[in-house]
């Protein structure tokens, strides 16, 4: 996958050196642009890179290739263009996609890329979404609740979800709701995709990594807020434990959250190429898996692009976060 | 209580589970502050002058410390009965506090003028819009320039030597009876750290509040304090006015802390430093705590703890060397010295 590719580390680096200094609406703008030409660079370098791979993949993309002459293959790979050099092949990609044009997919008939992608996004959005609040939600609460009676029954309980959350695959986790809360006791659907019940598993199933990682960090950060000093200096105003907690602790323990959202992210696209497949929801995931194992080279460029831009999006929206909630990361500092 | 003590503190003692033992950070302290005066505790690090006045906020670390023995009647309560709830009342309101790093004391993620109106919110009843009007206020008597705009600006926007007036804003809020200042000069720049004493000084005048002022900064002490007490292993080891301690010190840790004061005219005298370590507060030694490293100790001071013994109404010191059969000693010739000039020093600047 090439979403690996990408650099947090720069973004962070432009971010911290804009912090340093003072910055009025000029500034704000330059900031904006300089991330829009490295958005721009990072995607080319995924286009580039994945095409590279996806040549590399073995197979046809003909699903009866033994069973057409040499000649009837000749033909279709001259009409899809497969017989021009791979550089041109390329060329003619990129040129496509600066245009906006993902191609058109060999499998399903002279259906544009974009509207197979279009018709799909709806459930796989809806997962993705659903299963992001969940899991950050609720495992910022149960992190929460370990840090405050840390050491007590609640935090063992927490610590021993959160460890089997993280260290336990997701596809797991969904065979076994599948079975026990589908099969065996008949509460909500297997499968497939007809209404909210039938997203309730697979949304469980994928927000339980995110769920588990959060709780983790969060018991850590807030144990460690917990013991810092300006948390004794709120003790000696008289405040009370929970205006502490609230007023004082979760804000702070919740900036260095925000850097774990990114690769959170990242694990929520890709599991839900997984969780998709086993879950059979028509979504992106279950879409890019069935067009490697046939060999649909648009889709699976346009997949790809697609997953990359989300992922760039949503870095740009932590950043923007991380400015709203810590005050000496905000771009618009005035002294 | 005695009648103009606001605070009186009776054989505190207060220790802290650890995984070697019970470690006894102050082994009975006894001692009053009286209205209006400013108390300096000095000692070295160690010595429980912090742990005390954790102790006095009820902010003792949990669940590992906790007041073993001894009382502390504020108001004629004993404060260290109290529930955490009754004590969130006192805390900020009567009993406020300073600290040491104005680095590490506020709250990165909060606006400075809302950190200072937290307090006046919870317990002076006031609406949003008064409790603004009173931080500015403050913020003005701390001196901090343009308070209406620094009001809305975040810790990282203030020099330390701004963030400590933040702090002692803070801690002015509800004109507290006791303000309990923990080194507020240790973490600043020497030159920060005179303007925060002149600071302290200017608003001992001002606000009618009694003081407790831990540092081991005798220069400091000299210059802000009526009267001191000087700690050491987890005991008041000998307490009186600033002159009587300064001038007439009895015990020979004190002269020890004195003898090792640098001053501009101690360059060709060596400084005096005072051999070993502290004791090991897991197992404090049977006698006198600093016996071992005392060239002055009797043989008693192993056996057997030294009482306060009386040196003036207000100066006492707990050393055996007082006691009517003790040999008579005389401090050390350097320590002496050193008085001597202090003595001259004082006068220079009168």
């Amino acid at each position: 996958m090439a979403y690996t590719l990408f650099s947090i580390g720069d973004y962070y680096q432009i971010m911290a050196n804009f912090a340093t200094t003072n910055l009025g609406g000029a500034h704000v703008a330059r900031f904006i642009g300089q991330r829009i030409i490295y958005m721009i660079i990072t995607l080319f370098l995924i286009a580039t890179i994945s095409f590279v791979l996806m040549k590399l993949l073995p197979g046809s993309p003909l699903a009866n290739a033994d069973k057409l002459t040499e000649a009837q293959q000749e033909v279709i790979f001259e009409k899809y263009g497969l017989n021009d050099p791979i550089p041109v092949q390329y060329v003619n990609y990129l040129g496509g996609l600066v245009q906006g044009d993902l191609g058109i997919s060999f499998k399903y008939d002279n259906r544009p890329v974009s509207d197979i992608l279009s018709d799909r996004i709806g459930p796989s959005a809806q997962l993705g979404i659903q299963a992001l609040i969940i899991g950050t939600v609720a495992g910022i609460l149960l992190g929460l609740v370990s840090a405050i009676y840390h050491n007590g029954i609640t935090d063992y309980l927490s610590t021993i979800i959160a460890v089997l959350g993280t260290s336990i695959p997701s596809f797991v986790f969904a065979g076994l709701l599948q079975f026990f809360v589908a099969v065996k006791w008949g509460i909500l659907p297997v499968a497939t995709w007809n209404g909210f019940e039938y997203s309730i598993l697979p949304t469980i199933a994928l927000a339980i990594f995110p769920m588990a990682t959060c709780a983790r960090f969060m018991r850590t950060e807030m144990i460690e807020v917990l013991n810092e000093d300006y948390i004794t200096t709120a003790r000696a105003k008289g405040l009370a434990g929970s205006a502490i907690i609230f007023k004082h602790g979760i804000r702070n323990a919740l900036i260095p959250l925000i850097t774990i959202l990114g690769p959170l992210a990242v694990g929520l696209l890709t599991g839900t190429l997984v969780i998709e497949q086993i879950f059979s929801v028509p979504g992106i995931g279950e879409q890019f898996v069935t067009s490697v194992t046939s060999n649909d080279f648009p889709i699976i460029m346009g997949t790809t692009m697609f997953f990359a831009v989300v992922f760039i999006v949503m870095i740009l929206i932590i950043d923007i976060l991380y400015g709203l909630i810590d005050p000496r990361i905000r771009l618009s500092g005035k002294d | 209580m005695k009648k103009d003590n606001i605070l009186e503190v009776n054989d505190l003692k207060v220790s802290f589970k650890t995984h070697s033992g019970e470690v006894q950070a102050v082994r009975g302290v006894s001692f009053d502050l009286k209205k209006g005066e400013t108390l300096a505790i000095v000692g070295e690090s160690g010595s429980g002058k912090s742990v005390t006045t954790k102790a006095l906020m009820g902010l003792l670390p949990q669940p590992h410390g906790f007041v073993k023995e001894g009382s502390i009647l504020f108001d004629d309560k004993d404060i260290t009965k109290l529930k955490e709830k009754n004590m969130q009342a006192i805390r900020g309101k009567e009993m406020a506090m300073i600290f040491q790093d104005p680095m590490t004391s506020l709250n990165p993620t909060m606006k400075v003028g809302t950190q200072i109106m937290e307090g006046l919110l919870k317990h002076q009843n006031l609406g949003k819009e008064e409790a603004k009007i009173k931080a500015i206020e403050l913020m003005n008597l701390v001196q901090i320039p343009n308070p209406e705009s620094r009001m809305k600006q975040y810790p990282h926007q203030f020099s330390g030597g701004m963030r400590q007036r933040v702090v002692i804003a803070m801690a002015l809020a509800c004109n507290p009876r006791v303000l309990i200042a923990d080194e507020p000069t240790t973490a600043l720049d020497v030159t920060i750290q005179a303007q925060i004493l002149e600071l302290m000084k200017d608003i001992q005048k001002k606000v009618d509040t009694s003081i407790i002022f831990i540092t081991h900064d005798l220069g400091v002490v000299a210059n802000v304090a009526d009267r001191v007490a000087v700690m050491y292993a987890g005991k008041i080891v000998e307490i009186g006015t600033v002159d009587e301690v300064f001038y007439n010190p009895k015990h020979p840790y004190t002269w020890g802390l004195l003898g090792s004061m640098p001053t501009l005219e101690s360059d060709e005298e060596e400084l005096f430093a005072i051999p070993g370590t502290p004791p090991d507060l897991i197992a404090p030694p049977k006698g006198d705590a600093f016996a071992a490293r005392n060239k002055f100790a009797l043989e008693i001071d192993f056996v057997e703890q030294p009482p306060m013994f009386k040196v003036s109404d207000t100066h006492y010191a707990a050393t055996w060397l007082l006691h009517e059969d003790a040999p008579k000693v005389e401090p050390p010739e350097s320590v002496k010295k050193r008085i001597e000039s202090m003595d001259h020093s004082e006068e220079a600047t009168r």
